[in-house]
């Protein structure tokens, strides 16, 4: 059986517009989150939002071309290229016929479509700009990338909410250990900043009006973000054999559903995501619960979600929850939806390698009902060889990866 | 407008999101009686600002427990607005 490793990485995020400012940013735990300054986007309950400052399609993309892509499949691409180019793929028409491009996305073109809706709805218009539905569909960053690169080989998009993307890179990780292709672009994006969805967010009332503050006992809800992350996928054989620097491996993953309740999350289901998880690893026969020492939680910052998941951590691990390093980075660059399983998939994989945990921001006291040790406010540094990275959705379908540090070079 | 006919209106709607018999519905029934949970509250909420045309606070939402705090809550903000 084929190990798989990652060896590119491209970053949007709220903490930058590359993966160093990002990787930076996790570990100086700097928040990126500020008031909303999306068009339209003003007179709402919670005036703050994790967004991608800076982005400007056209540093990116040619007119004509950024005429066809909404803003989450332009974040999509921009990812997929900085990837690409740290992995330095050497493209044959073999390889691009064995590649595969498996995004995840929550919402898609959010901001075609609503635009669409107001110009019909609001203004009365008689019809809304032809390309709105090819703008819209969730699939449109994986067939963005694949037209860019030429790339012929399987590419579909997975919706399941929040963790549409780390059930996409979990399906791409298996398809490369199986051997049923030999390389993956494989992550997700996220761009949900217009007035229509926002209004929505704000009528389930999950939405902080200040910031998130995840496991800390003055949490008010989560705060919404925007941006992407797609990880290169390999056979750590193949990576070796072009001389490629593996950044990690991908050890494990696990899925599995609540069956309870379309908000309320279930510790039973997400702790059943994570057993899975750790069943899924092949290397060295299994691994036991004892052996992961860093958990990128979900960790929304919802009253709910919070107590639910350090429950789940306990169901999962037993006594070693509470040695476990548990943080939440979606107290710096919010909660991306869709994107969040692959832009917290890099922040493992960078905590693995770099042996600084980032941290959870906000943290201003203790919650009785989660005293687990949450890296509070200020990065930690350990040397660890295996963490984990949960995703659990709205519906109650948990996504979970676990990732493991690449071993230093022989001498 | 008199309370009570407030309070009439906000039983029938309490009943109808939650899809209950509105002889079920009293000012003494528990979110617990009635089955409401969390996610029925914010909805049961959004029905009532649409009905009276009222904003309630989030942080009033997640301290509602019971059929009389939402009508003593709900015909509060109504007479604050007729007021105003």
């Amino acid at each position: 059986m084929r190990r798989a490793v990652v060896t590119g990485i491209g970053v949007l995020s709220a903490l930058g517009l590359n993966r160093e400012q990002y990787f930076e940013g996790l570990t100086a735990g700097r928040s990126g989150i500020a008031p909303i300054t999306a068009p339209g986007c003003t007179g709402l309950r919670f005036p703050n939002g994790a967004e991608v400052k800076g982005f400007r399609a056209e540093d990116h993309f040619a007119p004509k071309e950024a005429d066809f892509l909404d803003r989450f499949a332009q974040f999509a691409v921009v990812t997929a290229r900085e990837a690409l180019r740290q992995s330095r793929i050497q493209w044959t028409d073999e390889l691009r016929e064995n590649a595969a491009i498996i995004t995840g996305s929550c919402v898609g073109g959010q901001t075609a479509e609503d635009q669409g809706f107001h110009d019909v709805y609001k203004l009365g218009r008689p019809r809304v700009h032809p390309m709105t539905i090819p703008k819209t569909m969730a699939n449109a960053g994986a067939s963005a990338i694949s037209q860019e690169f030429g790339i012929t080989g399987p590419a579909y998009t997975i919706s399941t909410a929040c963790s549409s993307s780390a059930h996409a890179i979990g399906l791409a990780f298996h398809m490369v250990r199986s051997g049923a292709v030999d390389l993956a672009i494989t992550g997700g994006s996220e761009a949900p900043f217009s007035f229509g969805i926002l209004k929505a967010w704000e009528a389930m009332r999950v939405v902080s009006p200040t910031v998130c503050r995840p496991f800390s006992r003055d949490r008010d809800g989560m705060i919404l973000g925007e941006g992407a992350a797609m990880l290169v996928i390999e056979s750590l054989d193949r990576a070796h054999a072009r001389g490629a620097k593996p950044l990690a491996e991908i050890a494990g993953f696990g899925m599995s559903s609540d069956a309870h309740h379309i908000t309320q999350p279930s510790a039973d289901g997400a702790a059943k995501a994570m057993r899975a998880a750790l069943r899924d690893v092949r290397i060295d026969a299994g691994i036991v619960p004892e052996q992961i020492g860093y958990v990128n939680a979900h960790g929304t910052g919802t009253t709910v979600n919070d107590v639910t998941e350090t429950a789940a951590l306990k169901l999962a691990f037993g006594d070693h929850a509470a040695k476990l390093a548990v943080s939440s980075t979606k107290s710096m660059h919010g909660h991306t939806l869709g994107a969040a399983g692959a832009i917290e998939a890099a922040a493992t994989i960078h905590a693995l390698g770099s042996g600084a945990l980032p941290p959870t921001i906000g943290f201003n006291e203790p919650d009785p009902d989660c005293d687990l040790d949450y890296i509070p406010n200020t990065a930690r540094g350990s040397r660890i060889e295996y963490a984990m990275s949960n995703s659990f959705a709205f519906g109650g379908l948990n996504a979970v990866l676990v990732f493991r540090r690449v071993s230093e070079p022989r001498a | 407008m008199p309370n009570d006919e407030i309070t009439g209106r906000i039983l029938a709607i309490i009943a109808e999101v939650q899809r209950r018999n509105p002889a079920e519905v009293t000012l003494d029934s528990t979110f617990e009686q009635l089955g409401i949970d969390s996610m029925d509250g914010v909805n049961i909420v959004f029905a009532l600002e649409n009905e009276f045309d009222i904003n309630v606070p989030d942080d009033d939402v997640k301290k509602l427990g019971s059929v009389r705090e939402v009508v003593e809550g709900v015909t509060r903000l109504v007479e604050m607005k007729a007021a105003s």
